[in-house]
């Protein structure tokens, strides 16, 4: 019976129908872009070019490794110190080119940072000295967040040397989030680091003085005048550094450096070296050694070894002192307790940067042509076995030939040293001025052809070189391939321009092992002068293209409650009190004419409601200092008081469209 | 061949065999029904906008009774040239839009309870149904485009146009490109479906009515059968 034909094509006929639901969705989810590969020509005339231009082939191998055609994206991104510029410089690797400076300690027009808008006005004022607005700083030394040793590019925070400062940077937004003076200190130096996890921001000062910037003549100098380093306790999921669960360890005053948390075999300890163990107090004035001469007659200061763990147990049993509302552990304390011990470290060191495995410290003495590297297994060894010397104020003194691993004569100023993926170690040479790049020696000797703990070779730099960055060369596992030579002088590289001469910063190929290095291209940094950088792979970067919705508070992180909805759009009359609420739209503010009296005080929310990436409207208003970036999503307040009479204009900052012109109003002040 | 039915087929029996070929046809209904209640979480058509100012370009995907995509964005972009929010286009259809299809699929459903020809009459509404929508989409894109503000910022520089429903258009530096979206031709599906069904139902149906109704059902049936094996 063919009935029963009829019955089996039932579930044939239903598969039928399914496939060509399929085939339909799978024809509409088709991705009609494919990708273009274009053929590459090499046009004959491009030795022609390089002759009238001058370049050797090795300038063409440079070019070809760092040209980006318009489009590419950068491997590497380099948050970069700014300086006395008082911001953060991003970077790419290895394009050199800057993609964006990031407004810190100082307002900064673009990113409406200090000209009215709300959360900007209080991050800035958060770092405020008293009722003294600070309003510049001095960035030294960047430090993304860690997870494991690992960047893992959520935060950033950097000092501002000047008057003891920390920032936090969210990397979602790339936008200050706070600013936060230190209590009890008035500069700093050993900032900021992070340990592994990010917990602790390490904020090491730098001149010693009484803690909680009180006065004492520097005839107290050794009773009086301290030093300090202070660990600022950081609250991820609030992005805020918390100062009530932060603590400040009191120190000699030896002039703390820079300092680096360990990791992995050094995880819960903290280095910082120091170069006034002679306690000068300078007075070139009154016949005594300039600080310069002064700091620099001993032949061995102090490499600070501190057991932070052991802090925190410390401060979580109470044994502190409050130093303007700030809790801190007595220098007697940090030597009953045993928290810190020093480890002689040739003369006035200014880096020490820990092993990528954490297992050693390297320390370069700038008067001293060698870098010295501390094995910590040594180190505990050492201090389990009972150091013999103590200095003047009780703190336990190692022998330096019972906790050093090796010391290489890398050549004259050595100061700061970074780490790449093949077992080598580079080391800034500001005298020279160079780049040396040295073999490893223990655990990472196989790594590398060279025997261990010797110097491999040398790459001039133009000039004097301070800090340098190696692609995630301070991290536990660095990439090698690009190191930044961030040099302070730049002379006769650059198109002269007046007296003040940008600096340099130098990208050095390091992808090849032995004395393969190769200078690839200059970079001009006339924008205060940078000290530290730091260089993360850009994919590690996942920041937003528009705020997460509409009405986005970037101070909060949050949707903001003031935040003006499309068609209420109002202006609110409470006696003198005026609010306005506000959208931005290309290429049109609602509303455009605003009607107020003298002596109103004003209080103005706009929300720019764009969805579209580079969607970003400023505001502008003659006369009242008001500049604001809102950026798509975003929710602005400002206030003012009306103090001037007369008509003034308001007007988007950014050419948003093609009738970016328009896009302003009017603000009516009757007298 | 000659007829395999050797024996006199009674009144219950023909019902029977009735209940047996009614299952293609009624399976077919089914799956055009289904196929057009699915059609309505698919996009109908869309609207692909270029420019060098969106590398990633702009998309609107219109539903039945919606229109997702980079709607804000283009009604941003279209407010330059005098064009009406896309949100206020075919208002009452979007709303109507669920109600008709779940009823236009029932009535597809129903049509296998119909034995007759008015099966096809029944189901007129849902053979139209991709060319009413079609119309439909004409007259709000025409209506749309010929109906510019005249005050717009651009309106002196972009005339009025009439979007395509399907193929390229270059509108200022715009390159649009619009296509008919998987709902659509689903629904297309759909009908076709029905349309077999409807072929299928009267083509085995009517035999056996006009054998029952004339009493030589033997005869009509084994005629079918030999007919349906060659």
């Amino acid at each position: 019976m063919f009935s029963s034909t009829y019955v089996k094509a039932i579930p044939l006929g239903l598969i039928f129908v399914l496939c060509l639901t399929a085939i339909v969705l799978g024809c509409s989810d088709q991705d009609s872009n494919s990708a273009q590969l274009g053929s590459v020509d090499i046009p004959a005339d491009i030795k022609e070019i390089a002759d009238l231009r001058g370049l050797t082939p090795e300038d063409i191998e440079a070019a070809v490794k760092t040209y980006h055609p318009s489009g590419m994206h950068d491997e590497y991104i380099m948050m970069s110190s700014g300086g006395h510029s008082g911001q953060i410089h991003v970077i790419g690797i290895p394009s050199m080119r800057l993609l964006k400076t990031i407004a810190v300690f100082t307002p900064e027009p673009w990113q409406g940072w200090g000209f009215g808008a709300e959360d900007t006005m209080e991050v800035l004022n958060q770092g405020n000295f008293g009722d003294t607005e600070l309003r510049w700083g001095d960035t030294h030394h960047p430090a993304i967040t860690e997870t494991n040793g690992e960047y893992d590019g959520q935060f950033l925070f950097t000092n501002d040397k000047a008057n003891a400062r920390v920032a936090v940077i969210d990397l979602r937004d790339f936008e200050t989030k706070q600013i936060i003076k230190n209590p009890i200190a008035n500069n700093d130096h050993g900032s900021t680091m992070v340990t592994p996890n990010s917990e602790w921001v390490i904020e090491g000062g730098q001149y010693g003085a009484p803690l909680g910037s009180e006065y004492s003549s520097l005839e107290n100098y050794a009773d009086a005048y301290k030093g300090m380093i202070t660990f600022w306790k950081f609250d991820r999921t609030a992005g805020r550094l918390n100062p009530d669960a932060s603590f400040a360890m009191e120190l000699p005053p030896y002039w703390q450096d820079i300092c680096d948390a360990g990791k992995l075999a050094s995880d819960g300890w903290v280095f910082c070296n120091s170069f006034n163990t002679e306690m000068s107090t300078g007075g070139v004035e009154n016949g005594n050694p300039p600080f310069e001469a002064g700091a620099s007659q001993r032949d061995m200061d102090y490499l600070h070894i501190i057991n932070l763990n052991k802090a925190v147990e410390v401060v979580a049993a109470g044994h502190t002192n409050t130093v303007n509302g700030f809790r801190v552990i007595p220098l007697e304390t940090v030597v009953e307790k045993d928290l810190l011990y020093f480890a002689p470290e040739p003369k006035s060191p200014h880096g020490v940067d820990v092993f990528p495995g954490g297992d050693y410290m390297v320390v370069s003495g700038k008067l001293d042509p060698h870098v010295t590297v501390y094995s910590f297994e040594k180190i505990l060894t050492a201090i389990a076995a009972g150091p013999t010397q103590k200095d003047a104020y009780g703190v336990p003194i190692l022998d330096l030939d019972d906790v050093m691993a090796a010391q290489i004569e890398v050549g004259l100023g050595p100061l700061h040293t970074q780490f790449d993926n093949q077992g080598y170690a580079y080391t800034s040479l500001f005298l020279e001025p160079a780049v040396a790049r040295w073999s490893m020696g223990g655990p990472y000797e196989d790594k590398h052809p060279e025997s261990g703990w010797s110097l491999v070779s040398k790459i001039p730099v133009q000039y004097n070189v301070g800090h340098i960055s190696a692609a995630e060369g301070d991290t536990v596992s660095p990439d090698g391939k690009y190191l930044v030579s961030l040099n302070k002088w730049a002379i006769d590289r650059f198109t002269p321009v007046g007296p003040l001469v940008p600096q340099n910063f130098q990208l050095i190929d390091i992808a090849e092992p032995g004395d393969d290095m190769q200078l690839l291209y200059d970079m001009p940094v006339g924008f205060g002068e940078p000290h530290y950088a730091q260089i993360i792979k850009a994919d590690k970067l996942n920041p937003w293209k528009v705020y997460p919705e509409v009405g986005w508070n970037p101070g909060t992180q949050s949707v903001d409650p003031h935040a003006t909805i499309v068609g209420e759009e109002r202006i609110v009359r409470d006696g003198n009190n005026v609010e306005i609420f506000m959208t931005a739209i290309r290429s049109h503010f609602t509303p455009e004419q605003i009607e107020i009296k003298k002596g109103d005080h004003v209080t103005w929310h706009i929300t720019n409601v764009e969805r579209a990436y580079d969607a970003t409207h400023g505001f502008a208003l003659s006369g009242y200092n008001i500049n604001i970036s809102i950026e798509p999503g975003e929710s602005t307040t400002f206030e003012f008081d009306a103090v001037h009479d007369g008509v003034f204009s308001y007007y988007c900052t950014e050419f948003c469209s093609a009738l970016h012109l328009e896009m302003t109003g009017y603000l009516l002040v009757q007298p | 061949m000659e007829s395999k039915i050797t024996h006199t087929l009674d009144e219950q029996e023909i019902r029977s065999l009735l209940r047996r070929y009614h299952y293609l046809s009624s399976s077919l209904f089914i799956a055009a029904a289904l196929v057009l209640m699915i059609s309505i979480f698919l996009p109908y058509w869309k609207l692909t906008l270029e420019a060098p100012q969106y590398p990633d370009g702009l998309e609107v995907n219109l539903f039945v009774n919606r229109v997702t995509g980079d709607v804000a964005e283009v009604d941003g972009l279209n407010h330059y040239i005098g064009m009406k929010p896309l949100d206020e286009a075919a208002k009452l259809e979007r709303t109507m839009s669920i109600f008709a299809i779940i009823s236009l699929s029932l009535i597809t459903a129903s049509a296998i309870l119909v034995h007759n020809k008015w099966a096809a009459l029944l189901s007129l509404p849902v053979l139209l149904y991709p060319l009413i929508f079609v119309a439909d989409l004409y007259f709000w894109l025409r209506l749309f485009g010929q109906n510019l503000d005249s005050t717009a910022p651009l309106s002196s520089s972009v005339e009025p146009f009439t979007q395509p429903l399907m193929g390229t258009k270059v509108i200022a530096n715009f390159v649009t490109y619009a296509n008919f979206g998987s709902g659509f031709y689903l629904a297309c599906i759909g009908v076709i479906l029905l349309a077999v069904a409807l072929y299928t139902h009267r083509r085995n149906y009517k035999p056996l009515t006009k054998a029952i109704q004339k009493g030589s059902y033997l005869r009509q049936l084994s005629d079918t059968n030999s007919s349906d094996q060659q």
